[in-house]
């Protein structure tokens, strides 16, 4: 790193910061001032007003005053504008802290939130103004929690869930329920010590509280588990157990609260609430599945309102959740089923663009949810009235601790008797550590009536206090620790078509023995299920003929798009694996065996027959893709990573249909100025906003590229015959039939990308980096003209 | 107990079984019952025809039988191995050697192209053409060949699943 550029970017950031700083300044008048509405009242309107009085009572003597050229109504726009401020401030803090790099390696952003919620809090106070009541309980349930746990539920790994929802659902269920009486219980027990002043608080309440404190927060799990990248079974173990356990939160909060006023709870009651507690969560469950087969049989229908696909799934959703919540139903829940459900069939209906849509909206949704409720948090917590009781706070945190990990170990105990992969001490300690408390804590407390419980107060001091604790003593000291006893980490690389032919088969083999044991196991049912969606619901569900094709092939075409999508992106020419590939692929595809020569080759002769299927292959292959997303880290919106060493296939299939078409076409085609006249982020500017402009670039007359099989030094050559080949692919179009135009625009996306990449490639020389944002952007936004291309079906 | 014994007195070379392939008498005795239910002519013998044959010979009597489904105990970790004894069943690599079996049907030690494909077509169940097939059978071995003779050893098929939990995956928690 130079000198100059560091102090450039420092001086960038500071520049930054101050930018923020002022904003915050200048928020925290207005959103000081939303809490006192009379002040806010601004003079134009009320002049506005009394002119009109005086004006209707009094016609003749009231002296006509100017026209109000300019004015400011600040009521009128309050609301939104207050909102408005509120995200904007909440997106400018999460651009800062990643301009402090040493500061978001150590400090989870989820404890830096909370600390720029405390400081705007604070600024409020000072100001003299109100703070607002940010955190309500409506405002969080209903707008704040949906986005992150639909975003949850939509990329849940179903797999490793499916396999280990035996033990989520104990330690959600089992461990919940425990948490909550422990505490409760104790609490109670501390409270009627003599020495604490506590003894008004009765036995009800305590359990109450135990309930509200003991779920495990799904936010707070997120937004800390994401940055440390731990191993996938046990980031579903406390994930899933987060998002099940609002269920039983559901029901004990409202038993208790219903008969706290009552003072007792029979047998009766608790015979109830389990009743109560299986409505509750299968119930949801069966509201969310319910919309979700809904919205996948509408994504049916889309294919000729494609812009309005992903608004489905988003309403779905959402409606699911209110339906569930409507009848006290686990919401939560509601919305992981209908996401969970909604996902397999939609993902084959819907084009491309509308997938990206979905990813992206949530992804984004879901990021400004979680950093706006950690920052009302914090202000909540300047806002909120308190009671601080040194006995009742620590005690909290004390038992809190101590029933998680007792829990924790017990039922791990009793879970291992039936695991196949048993957990590890250290993953119990990393499943107990990870047991964070959040937002959901304290907006059920802050639902509490304050006439029923008097000590409503100093519960939310305590909850409050919980929260910090996990938050930040846990939620900072996990990653260190998570280092130190060297738990396995998320494993990064994708997985390899070896590794799914190999697991497919295993199931197979798997179920069979499992038929020939006469025991009905897992994978029976799997299986089971599994023929049961493909013989009747993928035929009601899915569009068109896509319901037959096998998930082998899925996996393999969305692999060989992706492969067709880094070659191009890097034009070809970085990263090149060695020569000897070169040799295996050309042997495979040639029928007659040639050996691989030197740069001085004749054009390979292949068979039309082989033409064919490489072009049929190589169509269907740049076609739709549904990148499936292994895991549901925030903050990779790219979710392809960039393989290390790629097989030659693709370029191998390229090369021959370049061959081909130069065989066919040699006096009709396009191609890219070889040296570029204008920079390559213009002409990828130019062509990103209008790809219609590919056509218009005239070929230099004499500039025939030579197409050399190159394949003992893979440079920039290639890079320039693989660009060619697809500029010629476009050009033909114009002469060729409607069906093929079609391709083409299909074809679009990675040619202007590849250009662009050919362009950098040729400007500077030799880039280390094959990722290029641009280019990025320019595959996933060709333009409102392909919109009528993405019909096709799947399969060819 | 009574008719634990009593079964297991039928059962010839028992001990040797047990010993070989780590199963419990009461596990040798349910299967036993389930080898039974499923040789419908008392021969003795199970033949393709009773269960839609898995493997190669083409019968299998119960000591196959018992000792195939060996393959698929959970395999236990914690016990640290006697090096001088042979390989356990179940451990991970006597499974994979297992599923390559199934793979390398002329048993010649490599998975040949030819092979892969039959094994390809045999799960697609005719639902795909012929040269996506292959396609993807040609990718798979380039994938995993790492020394270039267009067929996939042992050695490479074990590397190229050393990300997959094999040990779960090829586990029946019944046969513990």
């Amino acid at each position: 790193m130079q000198p100059d550029s560091c102090s450039r970017g420092f001086m960038e950031r500071g520049f930054l910061l101050l930018v923020v700083l002022m904003f915050l300044e200048g928020t925290v008048f207005p959103l000081g001032a939303a809490s006192s509405p009379d002040i806010s009242a601004p003079d134009g309107a009320g002049g506005h007003e009394r002119n009109d009085d005086h004006r209707g009572i009094d016609n003749y003597t009231f002296p006509k005053k100017a026209f109000p050229v300019l004015s400011l109504d600040y009521g009128h726009i309050q609301m939104p504008f207050e909102i408005s401020l509120w995200v904007l401030l909440a997106s400018l803090m999460k651009l800062g802290f990643h301009l402090i790099p040493r500061l978001s390696g150590i400090v989870p952003e989820s404890c830096l939130l909370i600390v720029v919620g405390l400081l705007v809090g604070g600024l409020i106070k000072l100001a003299g103004e109100e703070v607002p009541p940010v955190l309500d309980s409506k405002l969080f349930f209903l707008c704040l929690l949906p986005p992150i746990i639909l975003d949850a539920g939509y990329f849940l790994p179903i797999r490793p869930f499916m396999e280990n929802i035996g033990t989520i659902l104990m330690f959600a269920v089992i461990g919940t329920l425990w948490n909550a009486f422990f505490v409760g219980g104790l609490l109670f027990a501390v409270c009627q010590i003599e020495g604490t002043h506590l003894s008004q608080v009765e036995l009800l309440p305590c359990l109450l509280f135990g309930s509200i404190i003991s779920a495990v927060d799904p936010v707070a799990v997120l937004a800390v588990f994401e940055e440390i990248h731990i191993n996938e079974l046990l980031h579903i173990l406390v994930f899933g157990e987060s998002l099940l356990n609002d269920a039983v939160t559901v029901v004990l909060y409202h038993l208790f609260e219903e008969y706290s006023g009552a003072g007792e709870v029979t047998l009766m009651d608790a015979f109830l609430g389990v009743i109560c507690f299986l409505i509750v969560s299968l119930g949801g469950v069966a509201v969310g599945a319910i919309y979700g087969i809904l919205a996948a049989f509408t994504s049916r229908f889309t294919s000729h309102t494609r812009v309005i696909e992903p608004l489905f799934v988003f309403v779905y959703s959402y409606m699911a959740y209110l339906s569930a919540e409507m009848f006290h139903l686990s919401g939560i829940m509601a919305l992981i089923a209908c996401g969970a459900v909604t996902r397999p069939y939609v993902e084959a209906n819907i084009s491309h663009k509308s997938h990206t849509t979905i990813k992206y909206f949530l992804k984004m949704w879901s990021s400004v949810s979680e950093t706006l409720i950690f920052i009302f948090l914090g202000v909540a917590t300047v806002a909120g009235p308190h009671a601080w009781n040194w006995t009742f706070v620590s005690v909290t945190v004390i038992l809190c601790l101590v029933s998680r990990v007792i829990g924790v170990v017990g039922l791990t105990f009793i879970i291992n008797k039936f695991r196949i992969v048993k957990l590890t001490t250290k993953d119990q300690f990393i499943v107990a550590y990870g047991g964070l408390r959040g937002a959901i804590a304290f907006s059920l407390g802050y639902l509490l009536d304050k006439d029923h419980f008097p000590m409503r107060t100093m519960f939310l001091t305590a909850i409050i206090t919980e929260i910090f604790f996990t938050v930040f003593v846990q939620g900072m000291t996990i990653k260190p620790l998570v280092d130190l006893l060297a738990v396995k980490k998320k494993q990064e690389a994708k997985r390899s078509i070896n590794e799914e032919i190999h697991t497919q088969f295993l199931d197979h083999l798997l179920t069979g023995i499992e038929d020939i044991c006469g025991h009905y196991g897992h994978h029976h049912w799997k299986d089971k299920l599994n023929r049961f969606n493909k013989k009747y619901i993928k035929k009601c569900l899915i569009a068109g003929e896509r319901y037959k094709e096998p998930q082998l092939i899925a996996f393999y075409h969305k692999m060989e798009f992706k492969q067709a999508i880094e070659l191009v992106e890097s034009g070809g020419g970085v990263k090149m694996p060695a020569a000897m590939p070169l040799q295996v692929s050309m042997q495979n595809i040639q029928p007659k065996k040639q050996p691989p020569m030197a740069a001085d080759r004749a054009l390979p002769q292949f068979t039309k027959n082989r033409e064919e299927e490489i072009r049929k292959i190589l169509r269907s292959n740049l076609q739709k893709t549904r990148q499936r997303l292994r895991s549901y880290n925030r903050h990779t919106l790219v979710a392809d990573p960039y393989e290390d060493g790629w097989s030659e296939y693709m370029l191998k299939k390229q090369r021959m249909i370049e061959l081909e078409k130069k065989m066919t076409q040699m006096s009709n085609y396009l191609t890219v100025p070889a040296a570029p006249s204008d920079s390559p982020t213009m002409r990828r500017a130019r062509l990103a906003s209008d790809p219609n402009a590919f056509y218009t670039i005239k070929a230099p007359p004499g500039n025939v590229p030579t197409i050399q099989v190159e394949l003992a030094s893979p440079q920039s050559p290639d890079s320039v015959n693989l660009v060619d080949e697809f500029s010629k692919k476009g050009g033909s179009s114009q002469k060729n039939t409607d069906d093929r135009k079609e391709e083409q625009g299909r074809m679009m996306k990675p040619p202007s990308a590849g250009k662009g990449g050919k362009g950098e490639e040729e400007e500077e020389e030799e880039e280390g980096e094959n990722k290029n944002p641009g280019l990025l952007r320019c595959l996933s936004d060709p333009g409102p003209s392909n919109e009528d291309e993405e019909d096709e079906p799947f399969l060819p | 107990m009574g008719s634990t014994n009593s079964t297991l007195s039928k059962i010839p070379n028992v001990e040797e079984l047990m010993r070989e392939t780590g199963f419990s008498p009461a596990h040798i005795v349910r299967l036993y019952d389930r080898f039974e239910s499923l040789d419908k002519e008392k021969t003795g013998h199970l033949r393709p025809e009773d269960f839609g044959a898995i493997n190669r010979q083409d019968t299998v009597d119960f000591h196959s039988f018992v000792r195939i489904l060996a393959h698929f105990r959970p395999a236990e970790n914690n016990r640290p191995r006697d090096p001088s004894l042979p390989e356990p069943v179940n451990s991970r690599i006597s499974k994979l050697k297992f599923a390559f079996q199934l793979y390398d049907l002329d048993k010649d030690g490599k998975i040949s192209r030819a092979e892969l494909l039959q094994v390809l077509r045999s799960m697609m169940e005719m639902q795909v053409t012929e040269e996506q097939l292959e396609s993807i059978a040609d990718r798979t071995i380039q994938e995993a060949d790492l020394d270039r003779d267009d067929a996939i050893s042992f050695e490479e098929f074990r590397k190229s699943l050393e990300k997959v939990n094999i040990d779960h995956k090829m586990s029946i928690r019944f046969l513990r």
